[in-house]
């Protein structure tokens, strides 16, 4: 009796302080009461999901007694190619739609997947601002030093689209091989600017300053998610699922700069 | 050497298995590489304007970097061989730190010292403007920072093995100690040195991670080879393969060249006197 009570206070303090500032809303996918699956549930996840899908686990874990939840996070390429090779896995988040699709294609998933977050492009500058940069348009100054993902990588491609859409042909000091190499040249004050997802933004706190960029349609990235076809524990993945889309996992993937669906 | 053969007996199966084995290990990623290169198209690729600016900046920034190294690499190396002085043990483990440093931490301790906002790079940004990092000369400390320990390690080494009497027999014939360096210290290290150039200037053109952290990745300006075959490898397999292998076939050739021409010659001369 003890013990369930001391179980039950710490995994309410681990879901208080893990939902950031907590909010009531408590109402996660629990919702299963007989013959619940217990044991190892597998996530994939791409990269930018790691402190949303981090914190969510204990909530997920904390409503799911006897379950421990396993997150891997990488390129939702690298992931996507890991599933339909077969690698033992339950649920399925990546980054973009197209990544996603060669896993349907592959009838890797169970049916469709639902698209639960948007992402998009914001301009990071270091907190004294040495460019004096106000808006996007001021990458172009002569002088300014930004640097963006280099074009094979989705934040890259995501970068080209930006610049095209808002005709901007400044070229920019580097490349970097991915958008936390970008992110960590501003926090060091290296570089002027750096275009960064809005989620990277947030996650380099006050190292750096957001700068928002005129939003058009050619910037933004659907996450979708999907329980996978080969999962081990299909119900415990639904919950996943429900969890991700529903109102608690909708707080935190706010709070961590994702755009609703 | 091969004399020596019958004398000693045959050689034990139980050392000819491991090192068949290692040789093996490094040999064979090599010619899978080149097994898996794609070479109907190998022409067209190395002619891409892209890779050729890739090749030209490694060659030019690991040239230039060598360059550097061998200017305050001998000297540094002299030092540590001749001078006794207090503190040489510790000059001796700062010498070897970039060799077993991630190359990354290296990158990022060059940031830090010479970045805009570096222990060195600050005061140096803010007196006159010039800012480092994103540039060529970067791409060239980058290089000189993992080249210098091979060099230095290589000279200091040849200079210990150089025999110290002929130094003293210089200096009793009323050499000063710059003349000894010059005309007697120097030539005898001659093959170290060389093999110090050799693997520094290897090394310097294999350098990635340091490179790509404190210099960024921009073609013409900081993109060199290995940061290209890395952004090859994220979209173009092939186009990969073909950078990886045109690397490989660079460093040997040198390798090859500066053995034929310049090291055999500098053993021999060694040898001789």
């Amino acid at each position: 009796m003890r013990n369930r009570t001391a179980a039950l206070a710490l995994s309410l303090v681990a879901t208080l302080a893990l939902a950031g500032c907590g909010s009531g809303s408590a109402a996660s996918g629990g919702t299963g009461s007989s013959a619940r699956e217990t044991g190892t549930l597998n996530v994939l996840a791409a990269a930018s999901l790691t402190e949303s899908f981090t914190s969510l686990a204990k909530d997920f874990e904390a409503d799911h007694p006897g379950v421990d939840v396993k997150l891997a996070f990488d390129s939702s390429a690298t992931l996507a190619e890991q599933v339909t090779q077969g690698a033992p896995a339950d649920v399925l988040a990546t980054a973009d739609q197209d990544t996603m699709q060669t896993v349907v294609d592959a009838h890797g998933t169970q049916g469709d997947p639902t698209v639960f977050a948007t992402n998009h492009l914001q301009l990071v500058v270091p907190p004294d601002n040495p460019a004096g940069i106000t808006g996007f348009a001021d990458i172009a100054k002569p002088g300014v030093k930004y640097v963006v993902c280099v074009d094979t990588a989705p934040c890259g491609k995501l970068a080209v689209k930006v610049l095209d859409a808002t005709g901007i042909t400044a070229e920019p000091a580097s490349e970097e091989v991915d958008v936390k190499a970008v992110l960590s040249k501003v926090e060091l004050d290296e570089a002027d600017a750096g275009l960064v997802y809005a989620t990277d933004a947030v996650a380099g706190g006050d190292k750096v300053r957001p700068v928002d960029i005129p939003t058009s349609d050619a910037n933004l990235n659907t996450y979708p998610i999907a329980a996978l076809s080969g999962a081990k524990k299909p119900q415990l993945a639904q919950d996943w699922v429900d969890l991700v889309t529903g109102s608690q996992g909708q707080k935190v993937l706010a709070d961590a700069g994702f755009g609703k669906p | 050497m091969s004399g020596r053969g019958p004398a000693l007996g045959r050689a034990p199966a139980r050392l000819l298995g491991p090192a068949a084995v290692a040789a093996v290990f490094l040999g064979l990623p090599l010619v899978a590489l080149l097994a898996r290169t794609p070479w109907t198209d190998f022409l067209s690729r190395l002619t891409d304007p892209a890779v050729l600016d890739a090749l030209r900046l490694s060659l030019v920034t690991s040239l230039a970097a060598i360059a550097l190294v061998s200017v305050v690499g001998v000297p540094l190396a002299w030092t540590l061989a001749r001078v006794d002085f207090p503190g040489r043990s510790l000059v001796r483990a700062l010498v070897i730190v970039p060799l077993v440093l991630p190359p990354v931490v290296g990158g990022v301790a060059l940031l830090s010292a010479f970045g805009r906002r570096g222990l060195v790079g600050g005061p140096l940004y803010d007196a006159t403007g010039i800012s480092i990092p994103f540039t060529t000369v970067a791409v060239v400390v980058a290089h000189a920072f993992v080249a210098l320990p091979f060099f230095v390690l290589s000279v200091e080494g040849a200079l210990r093995a150089a025999d110290r009497e002929y130094d003293v027999v210089a200096a009793t014939l009323g050499a000063s100690r710059w003349t000894t360096f010059r005309r007697v210290g120097l030539p005898l290290a001659g093959p170290g040195l060389l093999a110090g150039l050799v693997l520094g200037w290897a090394r310097a053109l294999g350098e990635f991670g340091a490179t790509i952290t404190f210099a960024g990745n921009y073609p013409g300006t900081t993109r060199t080879m290995p940061s290209a075959i890395y952004v090859a490898l994220q979209s173009d397999q092939d186009a990969a393969l073909v950078l990886s292998v045109i690397l490989m076939v660079v460093s040997v050739a040198i390798l090859a060249l500066l053995r034929e021409r310049w090291f055999d010659q500098a053993v021999q001369g060694a040898v001789r006197t």
